[in-house]
Protein backbone atom coordinates (compact mmCIF):
# COMPACT_ATOMS: atom_id res chain seq x y z
CA UNK A 1 0.00 0.00 0.00
CA UNK A 2 2.88 2.67 0.46
CA UNK A 3 3.56 2.72 -2.47
CA UNK A 4 0.10 3.79 -3.70
CA UNK A 5 -0.64 7.55 -4.38
CA UNK A 6 -3.64 10.14 -3.84
CA UNK A 7 -3.98 13.13 -5.60
CA UNK A 8 -6.39 15.78 -4.15
CA UNK A 9 -7.35 18.89 -6.53
CA UNK A 10 -8.23 21.60 -4.49
CA UNK A 11 -6.49 22.76 -0.82
CA UNK A 12 -9.54 24.59 0.71
CA UNK A 13 -11.70 22.93 3.57
CA UNK A 14 -12.60 19.67 1.87
CA UNK A 15 -9.23 18.81 -0.11
CA UNK A 16 -7.12 19.43 3.39
CA UNK A 17 -9.56 18.17 5.96
CA UNK A 18 -9.19 14.71 3.33
CA UNK A 19 -5.77 14.44 3.41
CA UNK A 20 -5.47 14.63 7.02
CA UNK A 21 -8.24 12.21 7.65
CA UNK A 22 -6.91 9.79 5.21
CA UNK A 23 -3.88 9.66 7.31
CA UNK A 24 -5.44 9.68 10.14
CA UNK A 25 -7.79 6.17 8.34
CA UNK A 26 -4.25 4.44 7.95
CA UNK A 27 -3.19 5.41 4.36
CA UNK A 28 0.38 5.20 3.94
CA UNK A 29 1.23 5.95 0.48
CA UNK A 30 1.73 9.39 -0.60
CA UNK A 31 -0.70 12.48 -0.44
CA UNK A 32 -0.04 15.57 -3.33
CA UNK A 33 -2.51 18.20 -3.03
CA UNK A 34 -2.99 20.90 -5.60
CA UNK A 35 -4.67 24.13 -5.83
CA UNK A 36 -4.40 27.13 -7.97
CA UNK A 37 -4.60 29.74 -4.61
CA UNK A 38 -0.78 30.42 -3.92
CA UNK A 39 -2.00 30.25 -0.03
CA UNK A 40 -1.25 28.41 2.50
CA UNK A 41 -4.96 26.57 3.06
CA UNK A 42 -7.04 28.83 5.28
CA UNK A 43 -10.60 28.98 6.68
CA UNK A 44 -12.99 30.33 4.06
CA UNK A 45 -15.93 32.06 5.96
CA UNK A 46 -14.21 34.41 8.10
CA UNK A 47 -13.06 36.43 4.82
CA UNK A 48 -16.08 38.29 4.17
CA UNK A 49 -16.86 38.16 8.13
CA UNK A 50 -13.96 39.70 11.05
CA UNK A 51 -11.79 39.72 8.64
CA UNK A 52 -12.98 42.05 5.88
CA UNK A 53 -13.35 44.72 9.08
CA UNK A 54 -10.00 43.83 11.09
CA UNK A 55 -7.28 46.72 11.07
CA UNK A 56 -4.45 44.13 11.17
CA UNK A 57 -4.94 41.19 8.42
CA UNK A 58 -1.14 40.10 7.82
CA UNK A 59 -2.43 37.00 9.48
CA UNK A 60 -4.67 34.08 7.47
CA UNK A 61 -6.77 31.89 9.59
CA UNK A 62 -5.11 28.72 8.82
CA UNK A 63 -6.88 25.18 8.35
CA UNK A 64 -4.08 23.51 10.19
CA UNK A 65 -0.30 25.20 10.62
CA UNK A 66 2.55 24.59 7.84
CA UNK A 67 4.21 22.31 10.16
CA UNK A 68 1.37 19.57 10.31
CA UNK A 69 1.30 18.97 6.52
CA UNK A 70 4.91 18.17 6.96
CA UNK A 71 4.84 16.05 9.70
CA UNK A 72 1.83 14.03 8.37
CA UNK A 73 3.92 14.18 5.06
CA UNK A 74 1.10 15.71 2.90
CA UNK A 75 2.84 17.42 0.04
CA UNK A 76 0.97 20.59 -0.81
CA UNK A 77 1.65 21.88 -4.11
CA UNK A 78 -0.02 25.76 -3.96
CA UNK A 79 0.02 28.24 -7.37
CA UNK A 80 -0.72 24.94 -9.47
CA UNK A 81 -3.41 24.37 -11.70
CA UNK A 82 -4.78 21.14 -12.63
CA UNK A 83 -5.97 21.44 -16.58
CA UNK A 84 -6.56 17.78 -17.18
CA UNK A 85 -7.87 14.11 -15.61
CA UNK A 86 -7.24 11.07 -17.66
CA UNK A 87 -9.13 8.71 -15.78
CA UNK A 88 -8.07 5.72 -18.37
CA UNK A 89 -4.12 6.24 -17.78
CA UNK A 90 -4.76 7.21 -14.21
CA UNK A 91 -2.98 10.75 -14.36
CA UNK A 92 -3.52 14.25 -14.18
CA UNK A 93 -1.78 17.25 -16.26
CA UNK A 94 -1.22 20.69 -14.37
CA UNK A 95 -1.39 23.85 -16.91
CA UNK A 96 1.93 24.07 -16.85
CA UNK A 97 2.48 20.43 -18.98
CA UNK A 98 3.63 18.73 -15.90
CA UNK A 99 1.88 15.53 -15.64
CA UNK A 100 1.05 13.29 -11.99
CA UNK A 101 -0.15 9.54 -12.07
CA UNK A 102 -2.51 8.49 -9.15
CA UNK A 103 -3.68 5.33 -8.02
CA UNK A 104 -7.13 7.52 -6.01
CA UNK A 105 -8.03 10.93 -7.48
CA UNK A 106 -10.14 13.25 -5.33
CA UNK A 107 -11.99 16.25 -6.52
CA UNK A 108 -12.35 19.14 -3.80
CA UNK A 109 -12.72 21.45 -6.53
CA UNK A 110 -15.28 24.06 -5.39
CA UNK A 111 -17.26 26.38 -6.84
CA UNK A 112 -16.27 29.90 -8.20
CA UNK A 113 -18.52 33.03 -8.38
CA UNK A 114 -21.19 33.45 -10.51
CA UNK A 115 -20.71 36.49 -13.00
CA UNK A 116 -23.86 37.57 -13.82
CA UNK A 117 -24.30 39.13 -17.57
CA UNK A 118 -24.28 42.53 -16.98
CA UNK A 119 -23.65 45.19 -19.49
CA UNK A 120 -20.04 46.73 -18.65
CA UNK A 121 -19.43 44.35 -15.62
CA UNK A 122 -15.93 43.61 -17.37
CA UNK A 123 -15.18 46.85 -17.83
CA UNK A 124 -15.96 48.08 -14.14
CA UNK A 125 -13.40 50.03 -12.23
CA UNK A 126 -12.82 48.29 -8.50
CA UNK A 127 -15.37 45.44 -9.22
CA UNK A 128 -14.72 42.10 -7.25
CA UNK A 129 -16.38 38.67 -6.22
CA UNK A 130 -15.82 37.90 -2.34
CA UNK A 131 -14.74 34.57 -2.27
CA UNK A 132 -10.93 33.80 -1.65
CA UNK A 133 -7.88 35.67 -0.01
CA UNK A 134 -6.88 37.96 -2.70
CA UNK A 135 -10.12 39.15 -3.28
CA UNK A 136 -10.52 40.51 0.46
CA UNK A 137 -6.87 41.98 -0.54
CA UNK A 138 -8.45 43.64 -3.82
CA UNK A 139 -11.32 44.87 -1.36
CA UNK A 140 -9.60 46.14 1.40
CA UNK A 141 -7.21 48.13 -0.97
CA UNK A 142 -9.69 49.45 -2.97
CA UNK A 143 -11.33 51.06 0.02
CA UNK A 144 -8.40 52.53 1.44
CA UNK A 145 -7.54 53.82 -2.27
CA UNK A 146 -10.50 55.71 -2.37
CA UNK A 147 -11.82 58.98 -0.77
CA UNK A 148 -15.61 58.48 -0.64
CA UNK A 149 -15.29 54.84 -0.05
CA UNK A 150 -18.95 54.42 -1.77
CA UNK A 151 -19.61 50.70 -2.31
CA UNK A 152 -22.22 49.07 -4.09
CA UNK A 153 -22.89 45.70 -3.17
CA UNK A 154 -24.86 43.32 -5.93
CA UNK A 155 -26.49 40.66 -4.00
CA UNK A 156 -28.51 40.40 -0.82
CA UNK A 157 -27.18 36.83 0.03
CA UNK A 158 -24.82 36.09 2.77
CA UNK A 159 -21.92 37.10 0.84
CA UNK A 160 -23.61 40.58 0.20
CA UNK A 161 -24.96 41.01 3.91
CA UNK A 162 -21.75 40.04 5.36
CA UNK A 163 -19.52 41.90 2.80
CA UNK A 164 -21.91 44.53 3.86
CA UNK A 165 -22.05 44.52 7.54
CA UNK A 166 -17.60 44.27 7.30
CA UNK A 167 -17.59 46.92 5.28
CA UNK A 168 -19.94 49.42 6.96
CA UNK A 169 -17.82 48.84 10.16
CA UNK A 170 -14.52 50.12 8.44
CA UNK A 171 -16.62 53.84 7.39
CA UNK A 172 -17.43 53.09 4.00
CA UNK A 173 -20.94 54.06 2.73
CA UNK A 174 -22.63 50.92 1.66
CA UNK A 175 -25.66 50.51 -0.91
CA UNK A 176 -26.77 46.48 -1.45
CA UNK A 177 -28.86 45.58 -4.30
CA UNK A 178 -31.39 43.03 -4.49
CA UNK A 179 -32.93 41.68 -7.43
CA UNK A 180 -35.85 39.78 -5.42
CA UNK A 181 -38.11 41.49 -3.07
CA UNK A 182 -36.48 40.95 0.07
CA UNK A 183 -33.39 39.67 0.74
CA UNK A 184 -32.21 36.12 1.48
CA UNK A 185 -34.99 35.28 -0.93
CA UNK A 186 -34.11 31.90 -1.61
CA UNK A 187 -32.45 30.72 1.89
CA UNK A 188 -34.85 31.83 4.44
CA UNK A 189 -38.53 32.98 5.28
CA UNK A 190 -40.09 36.11 4.67
CA UNK A 191 -39.77 36.53 9.27
CA UNK A 192 -35.70 36.24 8.63
CA UNK A 193 -35.42 38.56 5.76
CA UNK A 194 -36.98 41.37 7.25
CA UNK A 195 -34.57 40.96 10.89
CA UNK A 196 -32.06 41.40 8.30
CA UNK A 197 -33.60 43.82 6.48
CA UNK A 198 -33.80 45.89 9.86
CA UNK A 199 -31.08 44.87 10.97
CA UNK A 200 -28.51 46.47 8.16
CA UNK A 201 -31.04 49.79 7.56
CA UNK A 202 -30.71 50.41 11.84
CA UNK A 203 -26.72 50.20 11.02
CA UNK A 204 -26.64 52.40 8.30
CA UNK A 205 -26.55 50.16 4.87
CA UNK A 206 -28.63 51.39 2.60
CA UNK A 207 -30.29 47.86 1.55
CA UNK A 208 -33.00 48.11 -1.49
CA UNK A 209 -35.12 45.52 -2.78
CA UNK A 210 -36.79 44.74 -6.50
CA UNK A 211 -33.21 46.16 -8.10
CA UNK A 212 -32.78 44.57 -11.13
CA UNK A 213 -28.78 45.83 -12.27
CA UNK A 214 -28.84 46.35 -16.09
CA UNK A 215 -25.55 47.58 -16.33
CA UNK A 216 -22.57 49.19 -15.03
CA UNK A 217 -21.44 52.89 -16.65
CA UNK A 218 -17.36 53.81 -16.31
CA UNK A 219 -15.71 56.24 -16.89
CA UNK A 220 -11.96 57.38 -14.83
CA UNK A 221 -12.45 54.95 -12.46
CA UNK A 222 -15.73 55.62 -11.34
CA UNK A 223 -18.40 53.66 -11.91
CA UNK A 224 -22.71 54.23 -12.14
CA UNK A 225 -24.68 51.22 -11.38
CA UNK A 226 -27.77 51.23 -13.64
CA UNK A 227 -31.09 49.20 -12.48
CA UNK A 228 -34.19 48.48 -14.94
CA UNK A 229 -36.68 51.06 -13.33
CA UNK A 230 -33.82 53.57 -13.76
CA UNK A 231 -32.26 54.58 -10.30
CA UNK A 232 -28.78 54.05 -10.57
CA UNK A 233 -25.90 54.48 -7.43
CA UNK A 234 -22.32 55.57 -7.57
CA UNK A 235 -19.88 53.16 -6.74
CA UNK A 236 -16.11 53.10 -6.25
CA UNK A 237 -15.72 49.69 -5.58
CA UNK A 238 -18.20 46.51 -6.32
CA UNK A 239 -18.67 43.61 -4.69
CA UNK A 240 -20.83 41.21 -6.67
CA UNK A 241 -22.01 38.18 -4.62
CA UNK A 242 -24.96 36.44 -6.85
CA UNK A 243 -24.19 33.18 -6.25
CA UNK A 244 -21.95 30.58 -7.62
CA UNK A 245 -20.97 28.55 -10.45
CA UNK A 246 -20.14 24.58 -9.50
CA UNK A 247 -16.39 23.66 -11.15
CA UNK A 248 -17.59 21.02 -13.00
CA UNK A 249 -15.31 21.14 -16.16
CA UNK A 250 -12.54 19.50 -15.39
CA UNK A 251 -14.29 16.01 -13.99
CA UNK A 252 -16.76 16.49 -17.16
CA UNK A 253 -13.79 16.85 -19.56
CA UNK A 254 -12.64 13.86 -17.99
CA UNK A 255 -16.08 11.63 -18.79
CA UNK A 256 -17.27 11.92 -15.02
CA UNK A 257 -20.57 11.95 -14.42
CA UNK A 258 -22.47 15.62 -13.93
CA UNK A 259 -25.64 16.20 -12.72
CA UNK A 260 -26.13 19.83 -10.79
CA UNK A 261 -22.64 19.21 -9.55
CA UNK A 262 -20.11 16.36 -9.56
CA UNK A 263 -22.62 13.07 -8.91
CA UNK A 264 -21.52 10.55 -6.30
CA UNK A 265 -23.02 8.43 -3.93
CA UNK A 266 -23.01 7.81 -0.45
CA UNK A 267 -19.55 7.10 -0.13
CA UNK A 268 -18.22 10.20 -1.89
CA UNK A 269 -17.44 8.21 -5.38
CA UNK A 270 -18.10 9.28 -8.44
CA UNK A 271 -19.05 7.11 -11.47
CA UNK A 272 -15.50 6.38 -11.86
CA UNK A 273 -14.36 3.77 -9.25
CA UNK A 274 -11.07 5.43 -8.22
CA UNK A 275 -12.55 9.34 -8.25
CA UNK A 276 -14.11 10.33 -5.15
CA UNK A 277 -15.44 14.39 -5.13
CA UNK A 278 -16.15 15.82 -1.94
CA UNK A 279 -17.12 19.52 -1.01
CA UNK A 280 -19.48 22.12 -2.76
CA UNK A 281 -19.10 20.29 -6.16
CA UNK A 282 -20.72 17.23 -4.97
CA UNK A 283 -24.35 16.46 -6.30
CA UNK A 284 -24.66 13.64 -3.41
CA UNK A 285 -27.89 12.19 -1.93
CA UNK A 286 -29.09 13.39 1.92
CA UNK A 287 -31.07 10.29 3.56
CA UNK A 288 -32.67 12.48 5.91
CA UNK A 289 -34.69 14.71 3.41
CA UNK A 290 -34.63 11.70 0.98
CA UNK A 291 -33.52 13.48 -2.20
CA UNK A 292 -30.21 14.57 -3.72
CA UNK A 293 -28.46 17.67 -2.80
CA UNK A 294 -25.42 20.09 -3.39
CA UNK A 295 -24.39 22.30 -0.55
CA UNK A 296 -22.30 25.15 0.08
CA UNK A 297 -21.38 24.85 3.32
CA UNK A 298 -17.85 24.39 5.57
CA UNK A 299 -19.92 21.37 7.33
CA UNK A 300 -20.68 19.48 4.21
CA UNK A 301 -17.06 19.90 2.87
CA UNK A 302 -15.30 18.65 6.33
CA UNK A 303 -18.10 15.56 6.95
CA UNK A 304 -17.62 14.32 3.45
CA UNK A 305 -14.32 14.82 3.42
CA UNK A 306 -13.82 12.02 6.36
CA UNK A 307 -16.56 9.59 4.63
CA UNK A 308 -14.55 9.71 1.47
CA UNK A 309 -11.19 9.29 3.31
CA UNK A 310 -12.44 5.93 5.22
CA UNK A 311 -13.99 4.56 2.16
CA UNK A 312 -10.86 4.57 0.30
CA UNK A 313 -8.93 3.38 3.41
CA UNK A 314 -11.53 0.35 2.64
CA UNK A 315 -14.57 0.95 5.17
CA UNK A 316 -18.37 0.81 4.50
CA UNK A 317 -19.22 4.43 5.32
CA UNK A 318 -22.43 6.35 4.20
CA UNK A 319 -22.81 10.00 4.61
CA UNK A 320 -25.90 11.13 7.26
CA UNK A 321 -25.55 14.69 8.36
CA UNK A 322 -27.91 17.30 8.89
CA UNK A 323 -26.56 20.24 7.28
CA UNK A 324 -25.75 23.14 9.60
CA UNK A 325 -24.63 26.64 8.51
CA UNK A 326 -23.19 30.43 10.43
CA UNK A 327 -23.56 33.35 9.71
CA UNK A 328 -22.06 36.51 11.61
CA UNK A 329 -23.67 40.40 10.88
CA UNK A 330 -22.79 43.50 13.14
CA UNK A 331 -23.35 41.59 16.79
CA UNK A 332 -25.89 39.21 15.63
CA UNK A 333 -25.16 35.45 15.22
CA UNK A 334 -27.51 33.48 13.17
CA UNK A 335 -26.86 29.47 13.07
CA UNK A 336 -29.02 27.35 10.48
CA UNK A 337 -29.66 23.44 10.85
CA UNK A 338 -31.24 21.65 8.42
CA UNK A 339 -32.74 22.48 4.88
CA UNK A 340 -36.07 24.24 5.00
CA UNK A 341 -36.69 23.65 1.30
CA UNK A 342 -40.35 22.70 0.83
CA UNK A 343 -41.84 24.15 4.11
CA UNK A 344 -45.18 24.88 4.09
CA UNK A 345 -45.50 26.58 7.91
CA UNK A 346 -43.14 28.55 9.76
CA UNK A 347 -43.19 29.00 13.64
CA UNK A 348 -41.20 32.35 14.26
CA UNK A 349 -40.43 32.54 18.28
CA UNK A 350 -39.46 35.76 19.83
CA UNK A 351 -37.66 35.37 23.28
CA UNK A 352 -39.08 37.13 26.31
CA UNK A 353 -36.31 38.02 28.03
CA UNK A 354 -34.09 39.08 25.40
CA UNK A 355 -34.91 40.88 22.55
CA UNK A 356 -32.23 39.53 20.15
CA UNK A 357 -32.54 36.56 20.34
CA UNK A 358 -35.35 34.98 18.49
CA UNK A 359 -35.69 31.53 16.23
CA UNK A 360 -37.81 30.61 13.41
CA UNK A 361 -38.99 27.15 13.01
CA UNK A 362 -39.62 25.47 9.75
CA UNK A 363 -42.22 22.69 9.04
CA UNK A 364 -43.54 20.62 5.99
CA UNK A 365 -47.06 19.30 7.93
CA UNK A 366 -45.89 17.65 11.06
CA UNK A 367 -42.20 17.73 10.27
CA UNK A 368 -39.74 19.69 11.40
CA UNK A 369 -37.32 20.87 8.52
CA UNK A 370 -34.65 23.27 9.82
CA UNK A 371 -34.68 25.54 12.46
CA UNK A 372 -32.91 29.54 12.08
CA UNK A 373 -31.46 30.78 15.12
CA UNK A 374 -30.73 34.32 16.15
CA UNK A 375 -28.40 34.65 18.85
CA UNK A 376 -30.15 32.03 20.13
CA UNK A 377 -27.90 28.81 20.52
CA UNK A 378 -30.55 26.86 22.58
CA UNK A 379 -33.10 26.74 19.63
CA UNK A 380 -29.95 26.01 17.65
CA UNK A 381 -28.90 22.88 19.19
CA UNK A 382 -32.03 21.52 20.29
CA UNK A 383 -33.73 22.50 16.68
CA UNK A 384 -30.77 20.23 15.35
CA UNK A 385 -31.33 17.49 17.89
CA UNK A 386 -35.48 17.23 17.27
CA UNK A 387 -34.26 17.24 13.45
CA UNK A 388 -32.03 14.49 13.46
CA UNK A 389 -34.26 12.40 15.87
CA UNK A 390 -37.62 13.61 13.32
CA UNK A 391 -39.47 14.18 16.64
CA UNK A 392 -42.31 14.82 16.73
CA UNK A 393 -43.36 18.67 17.91
CA UNK A 394 -46.48 20.40 19.64
CA UNK A 395 -46.67 23.62 17.88
CA UNK A 396 -48.63 25.35 20.00
CA UNK A 397 -46.11 24.99 22.97
CA UNK A 398 -43.56 26.32 20.66
CA UNK A 399 -45.27 29.19 19.74
CA UNK A 400 -45.90 29.98 23.01
CA UNK A 401 -43.03 32.03 24.37
CA UNK A 402 -43.55 32.02 28.03
CA UNK A 403 -42.63 28.13 27.28
CA UNK A 404 -38.76 28.08 27.71
CA UNK A 405 -36.78 26.21 25.43
CA UNK A 406 -36.08 23.07 26.78
CA UNK A 407 -35.41 19.16 25.76
CA UNK A 408 -38.96 18.14 26.61
CA UNK A 409 -40.75 21.43 25.77
CA UNK A 410 -42.39 20.79 23.09
CA UNK A 411 -42.48 17.23 22.42
CA UNK A 412 -45.70 15.78 21.67
CA UNK B 1 3.56 29.21 28.26
CA UNK B 2 0.85 26.53 29.33
CA UNK B 3 0.59 23.22 29.31
CA UNK B 4 -2.29 21.47 28.99
CA UNK B 5 -3.58 17.55 28.70
CA UNK B 6 -5.76 16.26 26.57
CA UNK B 7 -7.39 12.98 27.42
CA UNK B 8 -9.26 11.48 24.36
CA UNK B 9 -12.26 9.65 24.25
CA UNK B 10 -9.89 6.35 23.24
CA UNK B 11 -7.94 7.39 26.62
CA UNK B 12 -5.24 8.55 24.79
CA UNK B 13 -3.20 11.50 27.24
CA UNK B 14 -1.50 14.13 25.25
CA UNK B 15 0.51 16.75 26.96
CA UNK B 16 1.10 20.02 25.14
CA UNK B 17 2.72 23.70 25.26
CA UNK B 18 1.55 26.71 24.18
CA UNK B 19 1.48 30.32 24.38
CA UNK B 20 -1.01 31.79 22.30
CA UNK B 21 -4.10 31.12 20.55
CA UNK B 22 -6.84 29.05 21.91
CA UNK B 23 -7.37 26.11 23.08
CA UNK B 24 -8.69 24.59 20.30
CA UNK B 25 -6.06 26.03 17.82
CA UNK B 26 -3.42 24.08 19.86
CA UNK B 27 -5.37 21.02 20.13
CA UNK B 28 -5.95 21.06 16.45
CA UNK B 29 -2.19 22.06 15.66
CA UNK B 30 -1.24 18.69 17.89
CA UNK B 31 -3.92 16.24 15.85
CA UNK B 32 -6.07 15.41 18.99
CA UNK B 33 -8.68 13.40 17.98
CA UNK B 34 -12.22 14.59 18.34
CA UNK B 35 -11.43 18.32 18.40
CA UNK B 36 -12.18 19.76 14.87
CA UNK B 37 -12.61 23.51 15.18
CA UNK B 38 -14.79 23.61 12.03
CA UNK B 39 -15.88 26.65 12.15
CA UNK B 40 -12.39 28.40 12.66
CA UNK B 41 -13.18 29.19 16.35
CA UNK B 42 -16.47 31.41 16.19
CA UNK B 43 -18.03 29.35 18.83
CA UNK B 44 -20.53 28.18 16.07
CA UNK B 45 -20.23 24.56 15.19
CA UNK B 46 -19.38 22.94 19.17
CA UNK B 47 -16.67 20.74 17.39
CA UNK B 48 -14.31 21.52 19.92
CA UNK B 49 -16.10 20.79 22.96
CA UNK B 50 -13.76 19.12 26.69
CA UNK B 51 -15.32 18.59 29.79
CA UNK B 52 -12.95 20.34 32.25
CA UNK B 53 -11.43 18.33 35.41
CA UNK B 54 -13.14 19.75 38.25
CA UNK B 55 -10.74 20.43 40.61
CA UNK B 56 -9.23 22.75 37.51
CA UNK B 57 -12.46 24.63 36.59
CA UNK B 58 -11.27 27.22 38.90
CA UNK B 59 -8.54 27.61 36.08
CA UNK B 60 -10.43 27.80 32.96
CA UNK B 61 -13.33 29.82 34.40
CA UNK B 62 -17.12 29.38 33.36
CA UNK B 63 -18.51 29.62 29.83
CA UNK B 64 -19.63 32.95 28.40
CA UNK B 65 -23.57 33.23 27.79
CA UNK B 66 -23.56 32.54 24.50
CA UNK B 67 -21.10 29.49 25.08
CA UNK B 68 -23.19 28.08 27.59
CA UNK B 69 -26.01 28.19 25.16
CA UNK B 70 -24.00 25.71 22.50
CA UNK B 71 -23.23 22.96 25.51
CA UNK B 72 -26.95 23.64 27.44
CA UNK B 73 -28.48 20.88 24.94
CA UNK B 74 -25.76 19.03 23.88
CA UNK B 75 -25.96 15.35 24.64
CA UNK B 76 -22.55 15.17 25.48
CA UNK B 77 -22.71 18.25 28.09
CA UNK B 78 -21.50 18.18 31.63
CA UNK B 79 -21.20 20.46 34.73
CA UNK B 80 -17.70 21.08 33.46
CA UNK B 81 -18.26 21.73 29.57
CA UNK B 82 -16.42 24.32 27.80
CA UNK B 83 -16.14 25.25 23.97
CA UNK B 84 -12.06 25.11 23.74
CA UNK B 85 -12.26 27.86 21.01
CA UNK B 86 -13.07 30.34 23.98
CA UNK B 87 -10.43 29.37 26.26
CA UNK B 88 -7.24 31.84 25.04
CA UNK B 89 -4.35 30.05 26.23
CA UNK B 90 -2.78 31.54 28.82
CA UNK B 91 -0.01 30.71 31.98
CA UNK B 92 -3.62 30.52 34.19
CA UNK B 93 -4.61 27.48 32.25
CA UNK B 94 -0.92 25.88 33.23
CA UNK B 95 -1.31 22.18 34.16
CA UNK B 96 -5.05 21.64 33.47
CA UNK B 97 -6.57 18.74 32.22
CA UNK B 98 -9.39 19.01 29.41
CA UNK B 99 -10.94 15.68 28.50
CA UNK B 100 -12.49 15.44 25.00
CA UNK B 101 -16.21 15.18 24.48
CA UNK B 102 -16.17 13.35 20.95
Amino acid sequence: MSNKICVVIGASHAGVNFAFSLRREGWEGKIILFDSDPEMPYHRPPLSKAYLSAEDNSELDLLFPEQNYKSENISLQLGKTVSEINKEEKTITLSNGETQSYDKLVLAIGARPFVPPINGIKTASNLFPMRTFADTVNIQNAIKNSVEKRVVIIGGGYIGLETAASLKKTGAKVVVLEREERVLERVTAPEMSEFFNKLHQENGVDLLTNKNVVSIKTSEGKNEVVCDDNTSYKADLIVVGVGIKVNTELAEKAGVEIENGIKVDSSAKTSDANIYAIGDCTYHFNPHYNRFIRLESVQNAVDQAKVAASAICGNEVVYYAIPWFWSDQYDVKLQMVGLSQGYNDVIQRLELDNDKCQSVWYFKDDELLAVDAVNNGKAYVLGGRFIKGKQEIDKEKLKDTSIPIKPASFLK
Amino acid sequence: MAKITFVTQANETITVEGNSGNVMELAVQNKIKGIDGNCGGVCSCATCHVHVEPEHWNKTGAPSAMESDMLEFDEKVSDHSRLSCQMKVTEELDGVVLKVAN
